[in-house]
């Protein structure tokens, strides 16, 4: 791919160079002089319709022989354009000089934000945008200290279910049609759109229609304003006491980049961050509200064997005993394809130390979508086959288990996955929440949920991407590798590795797809991988 | 022998696309329109280059009638010979400003005139669909466009190979539904595309690039139209020596308000000026009046005093320029002479007020149009032009308070300028010269140090009644 052109733009006073197709409010943003903007978004089509981000702009005067005229510094001298321009749907040009502080400049920017708040409810101190809210910031850096405003302000729909998901406080809305435009380009669903004219104007859904598409919570995420809220979320926790921890969401094999919210070890909410080689900015509404079950109430959080509480020592010495109590050939493990590689590598570790041969993941194949989500529900699919946890072996295992030939059942993150149990001698089971498998397991060992732990996954893609702990496991419930680890102790009586770390750079060694990683070295935004 | 015309046009008019309007015995029909020669130029056209046609618009030196008075040879010459995407031609026949009544009258009287002036245009520019956009109050018009429409079509001046010349066009009337901001050129197309009619951003959608269906398109005004069937019939430059250089061919002014006769007078651009237009064509001012104000282009207009002195540049015998003061009265009707002593010619809709108009009811009556039809996309005009209607509505009211006029210039100084369509200028404009204009009439009104308490929007019980409501 050859270079792209570049072009001289003169930026308050200074030339700078950007490649061509460069936007001038995103150059102006290089330069270090942000514009402040509420319609314009990096990801969507630009209407100009807010007009926040008018600057001062010209072009080279030319001369009579239709050539740039030079000012003594060599440089093209400007022809300023009388009016101010916007800055967010036009490419810098060559030559072209941009003024973002001018008094001009400033001017349009004070007259904008006074419009904008003239009708504004400045409902702050009750807005869950407060804190992350562009009308408050920009307010703060280019508004005026008091209002001239002597009327009354317009009235407009302030609780709004416009989706089973997303509130919409009409006052708020600032009318840059951030919303109209993601659901109309990003998945589709031209839903959402103005009624009423003039500073009457209104967000809607369609007549006859809601705002349910599974990308529905993307428009709160862009919205600049407290007008389309989480439902979920709403009154829940000021932003300002999140604790931010980047991740990603687990919830399918697309695994969408996420900043997770906590506070005092609770989840409060997750939302998308940028990866472009991922989720773009986006992730759907399912995987983003899939977190309320870790603070279930039927959460488990302690280890129990045959149905009593039990220390983590007795449990886990527990169930390495049953695991040993009968030949190798009639134990097996039902791993799962949301562990993490580190968790799958010290379960094929485990197989191996015992010789078990007979293990493997559960599918989740469900309905998938074009856009994010994938149909794969298992977020490490691809980790399982790499470490090798996965092999064609499921339906063998069900059969062996049903028909009594399995004796011993070791069930990790998952459900029996429709298997009757009932000829089983013993059952180990690790997970968190009550089902038919924790129900007649013979040892129960409560462990950590996506948000609870550090890890590894890769994704459809064959992308490696990390897991960050945001909160701490309830009650006595472990970190799974540990759980392992311990079990693997157990069973061989070898010392185990006391870091995650170790457990990775282990896995690395013996991976060859993984040479050279490690957990610091995923990053933020993971690492692709070249799988076969 | 009697008059030839229900009303007679005045002797100064020159007659050009109204010389059928209120013509005795005449009627809408294809017989009629062919009866008087009807068509003929369509015939011409069909036979000359396309290049041809365009270069006789350029000579003619036709301006827009729509309102901003753009060159029509100039917008025209945008679109390429061999253009491969589709171009289309719409007819703005949305006439929405107030103070313009011409275009309804073409529809309504001579449909045919800007059929044929319609499909010249197509063939000169590679057309073979165009639009009229008609606003939706005109039902009337409408039906009487889609009776001439099926008249041209069994006639093949429309439809395939157009009289055999190998040509094919065909038009298609759509009714807007009542919004103003649908005769702004991208309104309208966007409103044609099926959507709320919001007016697109230039750069970069210029519809002569990207227009309808975002390809190439020409939007052009009923009268526009009307007058390229005669510069076909004339030639470009037989054409261009009506009226003034640069403000060529006729226009049709339309006079409302206090003036004795009111009413539409097609005259030579430039051929009288504003005080023969009120006291010689409208018979002046209504007994015991006196002249007050004039809005000479469409609401939008700037407001022009009487009395006021306006300072013009006049060519000298000698070739030099001087300067030259004059009275409302002296003001020449044509575009370049309105837009010298800083207001525009505009749509053509001249707006006449006597000594017992008030200014500050006045520009609220403005106000409350332009806030009433702001599309509502861009920040500026959107809360602005509701923000100046309260200011003028709470004027009236008596609460006016000192700072009243200053901040309603500067509220409208904040639009214009700053919004996606011109509508920001067309809403700003009245208010920023009635205000410095008639500035004893607004500080008079503006006496309270202090707001008056505002009343109260809701009445206790209301507001109990509504919190029942949500329950
Ligand atoms: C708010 C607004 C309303 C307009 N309304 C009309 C209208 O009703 N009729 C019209 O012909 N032009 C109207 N125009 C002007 C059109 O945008 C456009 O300039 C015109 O139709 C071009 O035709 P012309 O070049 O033949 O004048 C309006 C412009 C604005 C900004
Ligand atoms: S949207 Fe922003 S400015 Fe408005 S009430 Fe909420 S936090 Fe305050
Ligand atoms: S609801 Fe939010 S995103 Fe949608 S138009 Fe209003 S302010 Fe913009
Ligand atoms: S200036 Fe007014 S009418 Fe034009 S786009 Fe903006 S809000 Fe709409
Ligand atoms: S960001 Fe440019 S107009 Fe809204």
């Amino acid at each position: 791919m050859s270079a792209p052109q570049m072009l001289n733009v003169q930026i308050n006073g200074e030339w700078k160079q950007f490649p061509k197709g460069t936007r001038v409010i995103e150059a102006c943003a290089q330069a270090g002089s942000y514009i402040p903007r509420y319609c314009y978004h990096p990801k969507l089509t630009s209407p100009g319709n807010c007009r926040m981000c008018l600057i001062e702009m010209g072009m080279p005067k030319m001369g009579p022989d239709r050539k740039p005229e030079l000012g003594p510094d060599g440089r093209p001298v400007i022809n300023w354009i009388p009016r101010p321009q916007i800055s967010c749907a036009q490419d810098v040009a060559e030559g072209m000089g941009i003024r973002t502080d001018s008094p001009m400049a400033q001017e349009c920017r004070r007259g904008v934000m006074e419009f904008l708040l003239i009708n504004h409810p400045l409902d702050c101190p009750i807005c869950d945008q407060a804190g992350e809210c562009k009308l408050q910031e920009f307010s703060v850096e280019y508004g005026n200290g008091g209002s001239r405003f002597l009327e009354h302000k317009v009235k407009k729909p302030k609780k709004v279910a416009v989706g089973p998901r997303v509130t919409l406080d009409a006052e708020r809305c600032v009318l840059c049609s951030r919303c109209i435009r993601f659901m109309k380009e990003v998945p589709q669903d031209d839903v959402l759109g103005f009624v009423d004219r003039g500073s009457y104007s209104t967000i809607a859904a369609h007549p006859n229609r809601q705002l349910d598409s599974n990308y529905s919570l993307n428009t709160v995420d862009i919205c600049p304003v407290g007008a389309l809220t989480s439902t979920d979320f709403r009154f829940k926790m000021r932003v300002w006491f999140l604790k931010e921890t980047k991740s990603f969401c687990t919830s399918c094999a697309t695994g969408c980049n996420t900043v997770i919210g906590s506070r005092q070890e609770v989840v409060y909410r997750q939302t998308p961050r940028e990866n472009n080689e991922v989720n773009s900015v986006w992730m759907c509404d399912y995987g983003r509200l899939n977190f309320h079950y870790l603070h279930s109430e039927r959460r488990l959080s302690r280890p129990a064997v045959k149905g009593e509480a039990a220390a983590w020592p007795a449990a886990i010495a527990k169930a390495a005993a049953e695991l040993r109590s009968v030949p190798a050939n009639e134990v097996a493990i039902i791993a799962s394809g949301s562990m993490t590689n580190e968790e799958l590598w010290l379960t094929k570790k485990l197989a191996s130390v015992l010789n078990i041969t007979l293990h493997d993941i559960v599918p989740h194949i469900e309905k998938g979508d074009d856009l994010l989500l994938s149909a794969d529900r298992n977020p490490n699919t691809a980790g399982a086959k790499l470490l090798g946890v996965s092999s064609s072996k499921l339906a063998e295992i069900a059969q062996g288990v049903e028909s009594g030939r399995i004796r011993v059942l070791l069930v990790l993150g998952e459900d029996a996955a429709g298997i009757s149990l009932a000829k089983l001698k013993s059952l180990v089971t690790v997970g968190l929440l009550p089902s038919a498998a924790t129900e007649k397991a013979s040892v129960f060992l409560p462990s950590a949920g996506f948000a609870e732990k550090r890890g590894s996954m890769i994704n459809v893609k064959g992308r490696l991407q990390r897991l960050n702990q945001a909160i701490q496991p309830p009650g006595e419930a472990r970190d799974d590798w540990e759980i392992l680890r311990d079990l693997i102790q157990a069973v061989s009586g070898a010392n185990g590795v006391y870091a995650i770390e170790e457990v990775f750079r282990q896995m690395a060694e013996a991976t060859p797809a993984l040479a050279g990683l490690s957990l610091s070295k995923i990053g933020d935004l993971g690492v692709q991988l070249k799988l076969e | 022998m009697p008059t030839p015309f229900k009303k007679t046009p005045h002797p100064k008019e020159r007659r050009l696309v109204f010389q059928n309007v209120d013509r005795e015995g005449w009627s809408e029909d294809i017989g009629c329109y062919m009866e008087n020669g009807g068509y003929e130029e369509l015939r011409k056209a069909l036979t000359m280059e396309r290049t041809a046609i365009v270069n006789e618009v350029k000579a003619s030196g036709l301006r827009g009638r729509g309102g901003a008075g753009f060159p029509c040879g100039v917008k025209w010459g945008f679109i390429k010979l061999d253009e491969p995407k589709p171009v289309y031609l719409i007819c703005n026949a949305d006439e929405s400003e107030p103070g313009t009544f011409k275009d309804r009258y073409i529809l309504h009287q001579d449909p045919h005139q800007l059929l044929e002036g319609m499909i010249i245009s197509s063939f000169a520019l590679g057309v073979h669909l165009a639009y009229i956009y008609i606003r939706g109050e005109f039902p009337t018009g409408a039906k009487i466009l889609e009776t001439a429409i099926a008249e041209a079509r069994a006639k093949n001046f429309l439809g395939k190979n157009i009289l055999g010349s190998g040509f094919d066009l065909e038009i298609y009337v759509h009714r807007g539904a009542g919004a103003y901001i649908c005769g702004e050129e991208t309104g309208l197309i966007e409103s044609l595309e099926g959507k709320r009619a919001y007016p697109r951003i230039k750069p970069p959608y210029f519809p002569a690039v990207l227009g309808l269906y975002q390809c190439p398109t020409i939007v052009n005004n009923v009268e526009t139209l009307c007058n390229i069937k005669h510069i076909v019939r004339m030639g470009g430059a037989e054409y261009a020596k009506i009226g003034k250089p640069n403000n060529t061919g006729t226009r049709v002014l339309c006079v409302s308000g206090d003036v004795r006769e009111p009413g539409y007078f097609e005259l030579e651009v430039g051929a009288v000026t504003m005080g023969e237009l009120i006291y010689d064509l409208c018979g002046g001012m209504k007994p015991g009046r006196k002249l007050k104000a004039v809005i000479p282009g469409g609401s939008s207009a700037k407001v022009l005093r009487a009395g006021e002195k306006y300072k013009i540049k006049t060519k000298q015998p000698d070739g030099s320029t001087g300067e030259k003061e004059i009275g409302i009265e002296d003001i020449v009707m044509d575009f370049d002479s309105l837009a010298a002593v800083g207001s525009m010619a505009g749509s053509g809709g001249v707006i006449v007020m006597d000594d017992s108009r008030d200014m500050l009811w006045t520009l609220n009556n403005i106000n409350e149009f332009y806030a009433h039809e702001s599309c509502g996309q861009c920040t500026p005009c959107r809360e602005g032009s509701l923000w100046m209607k309260k200011i003028t509505e709470r004027m009236l009211l008596g609460g006016g308070v000192e700072r009243d006029p200053a901040v309603l210039k500067n509220v409208a100084d904040n639009i214009a300028g700053r919004t996606i369509c011109a509508f920001g200028e067309a809403c700003a404009w009245p208010t920023q010269s009635f205000v410095a204009k008639f500035k004893e009439e607004f500080d008079s009104r503006a006496g309270k140090p202090v707001p008056p308490p505002m009343p109260p929007e809701y009445l206790p019980e209301e507001l109990i009644g509504k919190e029942e409501a949500h329950a």
